[in-house]
């Protein structure tokens, strides 16, 4: 383990819309406090604020974990929902399950998935169906 | 690096060292210091919010005093559009501006007017395309400052023409020496202010080296003078020649709707403006060519040196806004301004919230600052003058406070402190403790 790193952790409430996203804008505000390139932070809270609210929207919540080193920002964001049946296909542009509700709410165009993959330099899912998603993305800072 | 200048200032004699302004300041850039606020100069943005909230008005905006346009032989005065919505439906626009004639000015030219330009000048722009969008007005000096310490990544989405102010005085300073009124060297162009944000674009633009603006006066500072002076029946200039278009830049929507799109977006009020800045920072905001934000609730009308309440004010310009358009008044300005609008300097991110400039030093000092704020209450009480419990996090590992600042943590410590003593109490010295009975 790096002893220059910082771990964050963050819950992931599944039942509040409102809230849904707070954990990526506390990272956002931490990243400006570190004093890292504004584009860099702008990449890591798109990415992270997509994969957030995936959670929120299609697994009922769950959990954020950061860490921060000199060299990069890891973000996992874990969840118990439904996994995802086929992740090719969903990490296709324009492909989504939301339901109508979800989508008045403006999300559910099928853009989370490629704009993580566009933003981040390195992408990672785990997911088993039944059991829950595992996303993990990597932003590095130089 | 020279030292930042802002106009809001502190009035120490009229400040009560409450909380009200440390939990409004949308950079919390205020602390409460022995019974008195202190704001933190790189972090202030001269939004005014901090003026608006004050109950006891120990906030203000440094501005000229009237009697500075008399170092002046030919003083102008151009008025920001926000001036017609202070005074009652029944003075017409001409009347109002001839009254800053009557209270000493000798000429008086609507900032207005100049807007018509910048919309112009705008409008090309939308048109052409190539622009990054969205375009982010920078009509708002408080928002583009925002911008500047919080939203590095919009940089490049501000529209970086002249403010109709500085176009307005550069306007008026050739239109009186061409007409043989005045020599250059004479002329003194006075803005007349709704708020502190204008006030410190002139004293320290960002834009340009120089302002063309020699003098800002505060809308209030000379709204009695006016109202004195108001229905002097010489009234005899036609000053009025502003069109519809740009009056209506007065209040929000108005930049907006001049510009022959639908895609923009109005924003006013500055804690709504930072919710669509994170918004458009994001990425999340679609299908919009134009953002005009305005730090002040309901535009320039309801800024902070302005007299009238906004909503008021706003119904009061929307009379002028007919009038102008019954006239029909030209819609775009007539003059041909040919110089160019573009900014000749640029701003640049000022990180003023990064804890440390090496990134391992910073990341200590996060992590000592997300440790102290989990042993802190959570209350946000601002009992020791800072607006929450972080930011007082954040002040000790920045060393300007303790961690006794906070009243729940002081009485922690005195309780610790007093079972230490009863403990101490109970111990006798062993020279004392003799059993009883022997000598
Ligand atoms: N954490 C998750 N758990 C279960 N399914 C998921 C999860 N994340 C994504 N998916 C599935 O993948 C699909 C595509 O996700 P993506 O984020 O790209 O689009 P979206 O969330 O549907 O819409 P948008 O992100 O544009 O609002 C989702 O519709 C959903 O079926
Ligand atoms: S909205 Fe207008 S009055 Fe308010 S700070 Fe901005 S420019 Fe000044
Ligand atoms: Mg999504």
């Amino acid at each position: 383990m790096d002893i220059n790193s910082i771990r964050l952790h963050y819950e992931i409430p599944g039942d509040d819309f409102t809230i849904a996203g707070e954990a990526s804008s506390n990272v956002k505000k931490m990243l400006n406090q570190l004093g890292i390139a504004p584009d860099i932070v702008k990449k890591t809270s798109i990415a992270m604020y997509e994969a957030e609210i995936n959670a929120v929207i299609h697994a009922g919540g769950g959990e954020a974990n950061i860490e921060i080193t000199g060299e990069k920002i890891t973000i996992v964001i874990k969840d118990n929902g439904p996994g995802i049946p086929d992740v090719e296909l969903a990490m296709q542009e324009g492909y989504s399950t939301a339901s109508d509700y979800v989508r008045e709410l403006g999300f559910g165009a099928g853009m989370g998935l490629p704009n993580i993959k566009r933003y981040s330099d390195k992408l990672d899912i785990q997911t088993e169906v039944g059991k829950g998603t595992v996303v993990t993305i990597v932003v590095n800072i130089n | 690096m020279e030292t930042y200048f802002h106009s809001v200032t502190l009035d120490e004699n009229k400040c009560m060292g409450c909380t009200n302004c440390i939990k409004r300041c949308p950079t919390e850039a205020i602390r409460v210091r022995k019974g008195k606020a202190r704001i933190i100069n790189e972090r202030c943005i001269d939004c005014g919010e901090c003026i608006r909230v004050c109950p006891y008005h120990a906030k203000k905006a440094i501005t000229d005093p009237f009697d500075s346009i008399y170092s002046y032989k030919y003083k102008i005065a151009i008025p920001a559009p926000s001036i017609y919505g202070q005074f009652k439906p029944s003075f017409s626009r001409n009347q109002i501006l001839n009254t800053l004639k009557a209270i000493g000015f000798d000429y008086v030219y609507e900032v207005a007017k100049a807007a018509e330009v910048v919309s112009f000048a705008t409008r090309e722009i939308i048109k052409k395309d190539g622009f990054k969008k969205p375009l982010i007005s920078s009509a708002c000096p408080a928002v583009v400052r925002l911008i500047q310490v919080r939203f590095p990544n919009l940089i490049d989405n501000i529209l970086k023409l002249e403010s109709p102010m500085e176009v307005a005085a550069k306007l008026v300073k050739s239109e009186v020496v061409n007409k043989g009124y005045a020599l250059p060297d004479e002329i003194g162009v006075f803005f007349i202010t709704p708020c502190a944000a204008k006030a410190t674009s002139v004293k320290a633009p960002y834009e340009k080296e120089r302002s063309n603006v020699d003098g800002v006066i505060s809308m209030k500072d000379i709204y009695i003078k006016m109202l004195n002076a108001l229905d002097r029946p010489e009234e005899t200039d036609i000053l009025d020649k502003a069109g519809y278009e740009g009056i209506r830049w007065a209040g929000p929507g108005g930049e907006s709707t001049a510009l022959e799109t639908d895609k923009f977006l109005a924003v006013d009020g500055i804690h709504n403006v930072i919710t669509i800045l994170e918004e458009i920072e994001s990425d999340r905001l679609e299908d919009i060519d134009f953002v005009e934000a305005l730090a002040c609730t309901g535009g320039c009308l309801g800024g902070p040196l302005t007299v009238v309440n906004p909503y008021v004010a706003r119904k009061r310009l929307r009379k002028h806004v007919i009038e102008a358009k019954e006239k029909s008044m030209p819609k775009t300005f007539q003059e041909k301004y040919d110089s160019d609008l573009v900014w000749t300097s640029d701003i640049k991110y000022r990180p003023v919230m990064k804890l440390d400039e090496d990134i391992i030093k910073a990341m200590k000092k996060l992590e000592t600052l997300e440790r102290i704020n989990k042993e802190l209450p959570g209350l946000d009480c601002g009992a020791c003058g800072a607006p929450s419990c972080r930011a007082l996090a954040e002040d000790i590992v920045r060393g300007i406070a303790n961690e006794t600042d906070c009243i729940f943590k002081l009485r922690e410590k005195v309780r610790e402190l007093a079972i230490q003593m009863a403990e101490l109490e109970a111990k006798m010295p062993p020279v004392l403790d003799r059993e009883k009975g022997k000598r």
